[in-house]
């Protein structure tokens, strides 16, 4: 009898797990997340494993059209700037279909990258390849890797989307902080609004 | 005499018509819990948009319709736009489309709080839909393809 169960238990483990092959799992607190090799507004392609001595990595899932990640794309900047003589680089990935969404296609990226003299590689997820991968869901989103590019925080980039100024927690901030003194973030996931990631019809 | 108060009628019946619904602000979620979707025989369809997100837009009136047609549910349409622009695109966006289920603006930006008490497994995405029926809550982080997706998700999960 007890092999039976079993038998049904190893049997429906299979049926079930065969139908979510195609789905990856998002990343979690721990995982060691993927690299990739995208191309930015400069036309050049960029890869985490370019940054031999690198600390850690930002992963901005971040956007042209999306009124949130806008209200964020300064903030961007400046944590780019301020983190990378740390040893911390901030990667932006544009996850969204050019076709579903022109106001992100290569060319606007390349304009607002311009207009906002981004200090970051700004990149293109041809094929959307990248942010099923990372899990990502929206636009901003954030990963902080560690040098070994594994998961350590998933996220919000603080807790006041309207202002920068009113802003009480600094939740990458801090992340990034508790890295630097060999913690584990606390919290290790926020929630926020963000918009959609567009795809392919 | 009959004449001015013939004229006031016809004012208010008219005016009525065209005026759009009084949207009310909220800044915090349990508030808005409390207030408006805490009738304990009702079933709410409560659905996370905002005039800036286009897929949000895109299936209201598949959510007028619901509230519309579906007479056992009542449509609640959480707006998430950001707090300045109440005046300047939320009020004329409800007007213009001329919404009739109830809307109300929600400004808590203390996601990481309220996001969770919402459905845990939120990632914050919108559009968002929540159905509160009988001490149940059915979350989905999607976007509805049209009238009858939307019905039946509804009518599946209600009865």
């Amino acid at each position: 009898m007890k092999k039976v169960s079993l038998f049904i238990a190893v049997i429906a483990v299979f049926f079930f797990s065969s139908f979510a092959v195609n789905v990856p799992v998002p990343y979690k607190i721990g995982d060691k997340a993927t690299d990739f090799k995208l191309k930015s507004v400069d036309g050049k392609m960029y890869s985490m494993a370019d940054y031999k001595n690198a600390k850690g990595f930002i992963i901005v899932f971040t956007c042209n059209h999306c009124p949130f990640a806008k209200k964020y794309e300064d903030r961007i900047n400046d944590l780019a700037k301020k983190y990378k003589p740390q040893g911390y680089i901030l990667l932006a990935i544009n996850p969204n279909d050019p076709i579903a969404q022109p106001d992100d296609n290569y060319e606007a990226m390349q304009v607002r990258a311009k207009e906002k003299a981004f200090a970051f590689p700004y990149l293109v997820d041809e094929g959307q390849k990248i942010y099923p991968q990372y899990g990502a869901t929206k636009t901003p989103h954030v990963f902080l890797l560690d040098k070994n590019r594994i998961v350590k925080y998933i996220g919000a980039i603080d807790d006041n989307v309207d202002s920068a100024a009113d802003v009480k927690e600094k939740y990458l901030e801090n992340a990034i902080a508790a890295l630097e003194n060999g913690k584990n973030p606390s919290p290790e996931t926020t929630k926020a609004i963000g918009c959609s990631i567009k795809t392919k019809k | 005499m009959m004449k001015p108060l013939f004229l006031v009628v016809f004012l208010t019946l008219f005016s009525s018509k065209i005026m759009a619904q009084e949207v009310a602000v909220f800044d915090n979620y349990a508030n808005l819990e409390k207030a408006i979707l805490s009738e304990k025989n009702t079933t709410y369809v409560v659905n996370f948009w905002a005039t800036w997100c286009a897929p949000c837009v895109k299936e209201l009136p598949y959510f007028e319709q619901l509230n519309l047609e579906n007479k056992k549910v009542k449509v609640v349409l959480v707006s998430l736009d950001f707090k300045d622009q109440y005046e300047a695109k939320l009020i004329p966006f409800v007007k213009r489309k001329n919404l009739q289920s109830q809307v109300v603006l929600l400004t808590d930006k203390d996601y990481n709080n309220w996001l969770p008490m919402v459905n845990n497994e939120w990632s914050g995405a919108i559009p968002a839909t929540l159905i509160l029926h009988q001490n149940q809550k059915i979350f989905v982080e999607k976007s509805f393809e049209n009238f009858s997706d939307l019905n039946e998700f509804v009518t599946k999960n209600i009865n």
